[in-house]
């Protein structure tokens, strides 16, 4: 009897699983799934539930306070951190995008033979390591490296230029170099799949180059180019080897107080209220612009 | 219509690499007038009409947009305006901007503007479908509207990449019917590109049949289909059979022709004595008796019974191919077919017989 019961049970859940999408679909996640509750969602409950908390001494104080949010947002040294950090992860937005559109559409529009090699040759930056690439920039931008020596051995300087290395600029130079692939690769496929008679028809309806860029092109690239930027804007807002390699004590972002907080200072619970707080910022940024250039874009006709 | 040129395809030629895509075409097209390009895929007739349009240039020849010379001019430079086989609807765009897409430039007033685009939303009925996102339409709608958008511009010529190829067969028909009545009201001169030719003979005035980037032949339907002057285009045109024949002799305007299992036979034509010519028969115009005189007899292979008509594969001795019959069912007793193994007598009327030069 119970056996029986118990193969009936088996056929109806066999029979659920064959018929529901949802329950087929769940299945083929939970690797993935199991390993991003451990590894991503656990630690961030955690790091939330820290937030709350308040470091005395050596001791936690586990009773529910706001205390570090209002320290996090209220301490001027903090603001300007957070203000710095985007600003700089702005900058480095921007100038990727504005620099890897162009030669997106080169590959896309322009290139007509072996597509495949210039994809390749755009993603080299990529194949030594990140911590290499923002060392080479040191290399180019240092009191003796490249562009100074050269400068000088042209006799346009007679003195190394102290302005390149140790600041916001140096940090931005490096990020907008190390994450132009990222950018690239999005604009290229959204350029990439646009209908060429599309452009035919345009200019066939009276369109120039440029208009036909400006209501085309542009317009339906434009999920390409919101990709590109908040796959910068996010992960550079809280970028930490940069500033500390490159960015002197000008360069300094939010990650690099977080860092200190959980490690030098050991208030874990500040540090952890600082990152929740600009990981809410860098969302809350992120669902305007999408919004705004959404909006912005819907009114090109 | 007036016999005015109005736009002058002058000696042109395109080549792709090694392939001779339009080979020195020359086509003279009136105002107003409906005109196709008729032809098997790959024969040049989209090349030449992207060239009318601006897509391509010639690598030698001129084209001329009413006298004047607008062979290097891009398109957007060009009185004209093209209906895409693709449609190319823009899709971040509702089908009212997708109509006012040429309007936007020319700084209309905004009522102005309205008007202009609703007026085309009825003339393809689809009023009321202004706010349609592109991507809500169904292929025929689809094609409405990419015909509004070119002709709310009111282009001096509408080119036609092969409109109608994407719809299904009654949807086709309704249109064709639709674009030749819109066609003669808005009075605009029509390119249209197809490899079909019904198509092309049910809509067009005037047919330039292409093959192999060379125009063959320039004439009304009627014409092309009466008259062919060539083996292509009378083989490409309707069903035909061809005929050897030796022309043997002359007397004015008639010749002696010399068609060998079929007789001998007069027919008007140019060819000089000695000449070997292709004659062609219609199947349509042979009627077939089980007793005549004066006919060519024959035997039928096959019959096929097609409601209407019914089609027959004729032995003729002497012939290397069956000779194909077609005959309108008009009598309501079935008994009047022919059964395969019947002996037939085969006749025409005079001026049936097509002479075509040898190729």
């Amino acid at each position: 009897m119970a056996v029986a019961a118990k193969g009936e049970m088996t056929a109806r859940l066999a029979h659920f699983y064959r018929r529901s999408e949802g329950a087929r679909g769940l299945a083929l996640l939970s690797p993935t799934m199991l390993i991003m509750l451990a590894a991503l969602a656990a630690p961030m409950a955690l790091l939330a539930l820290y937030s709350f908390w308040t470091q005395e001494g050596y001791a936690l104080n586990t009773q529910f306070s706001l205390a570090q949010y209002g320290t996090s947002l209220g301490r001027q040294t903090y603001r300007a951190l957070f203000y710095r950090s985007i600003e700089i992860s702005s900058a480095v937005t921007l100038i990727t995008v504005l620099l890897a559109y162009p030669m997106a559409y080169f590959v896309a529009f322009r290139v007509e033979r072996s597509k495949f090699v210039w994809l390749i040759l755009l993603t080299i930056p990529f194949w030594t390591s990140y911590l290499l690439r923002v060392f080479a920039w040191k290399v180019i931008l240092g009191y003796n490296g490249v562009i100074n020596s050269g400068l000088m051995s042209l006799g346009l300087i007679h003195q190394p230029l102290e302005f390149l290395l140790y600041n916001p600029i140096a940090v931005v130079v490096t990020l907008a170099h190390a994450w132009a692939p990222f950018a690239i690769l999005p604009i290229y496929v959204n350029l990439e799949k646009i209908d060429r008679s599309l452009l035919e028809a345009a200019a066939d309806l009276g369109d120039g180059p440029l208009r036909r860029f400006c209501r085309i092109t542009f317009p339906l690239s434009l999920p390409g180019v919101i990709a590109a930027a908040v796959m910068i804007f996010v992960p550079t807002t809280g970028d930490y080897v940069t500033p500390t390699l490159v960015g002197g004590s000008d360069g300094v972002m939010i990650a690099n107080i977080i860092e200190v907080q959980f490690d030098r200072v050991g208030n874990w619970p500040l540090g952890a209220a600082l990152a929740m707080a600009s990981m809410a910022a860098v969302g809350i940024l992120t669902l305007l612009f999408v919004q705004a250039t959404r909006a912005a874009a819907a009114r090109i006709r | 219509m007036s016999d005015e040129t109005y736009l002058n395809i002058d000696h042109v030629t395109k080549r792709f690499g090694k392939v001779l895509a339009v080979n020195d075409a020359q086509i003279a097209i009136r105002r107003g007038e409906f005109f196709s390009l008729l032809g098997p895929s790959g024969c040049g007739k989209t090349t030449l009409l992207r060239m009318i349009a601006g897509f391509e240039f010639p690598d030698a020849g001129e084209i001329y947009f009413e006298g004047m010379r607008m062979t290097d001019e891009p398109p957007h430079m060009r009185p004209s305006n093209m209906v895409f086989q693709s449609y190319a609807i823009f899709p971040h765009l509702n089908v009212f901007n997708n109509i006012a897409y040429g309007l936007r430039r020319e700084r209309l007033a905004r009522a102005e503007l309205q008007r202009r685009v609703e007026d085309a939303l009825v003339m393809i009925k689809l009023d009321g479908f202004g706010p349609r996102g592109a991507n809500e339409l169904s292929g025929g709608q689809r094609q409405r509207v990419a015909l509004a958008r070119a002709l709310v511009r009111r282009p001096k010529v509408l080119l036609l990449d092969e409109p109608l190829g994407a719809l299904d067969r009654r949807l086709r028909e309704a249109m064709q019917i639709e674009l030749r009545a819109l066609q003669k009201s808005v009075g605009i001169t029509f390119v249209f590109v197809t490899h079909d030719q019904e198509e092309a003979l049910s809509m067009s005035d005037r047919i330039a049949v292409m093959s192999a980037g060379q125009v063959l032949q320039i004439a009304s339907p009627r014409e092309l289909y009466e008259a062919p002057n060539c083996r292509e285009v009378a083989d490409f045109i309707g069903q035909m059979n061809f005929f050897d024949g030796k022309v043997t002799g002359r007397d004015g305007g008639m010749a002696r022709i010399d068609a060998g299992a079929l007789g001998m036979m007069e027919i008007e034509t140019g060819a000089s004595t000695g000449a070997s010519v292709l004659l062609a028969l219609r199947p349509e115009k042979i009627a077939l008796s089980a007793a005549a005189t004066n006919s060519v007899k024959g035997t039928v292979m096959a019959a096929a019974y097609l409601g209407e008509r019914s089609h027959y594969n004729i032995d003729v001795p002497g012939l290397n191919e069956p000779v194909s019959v077609a005959t309108q069912n008009v009598g309501k007793i079935a008994s009047q077919g022919h059964e395969p193994g019947d002996t037939v007598h085969m006749t025409w009327p005079p001026g049936a017989l097509v002479v075509l030069p040898r190729d």
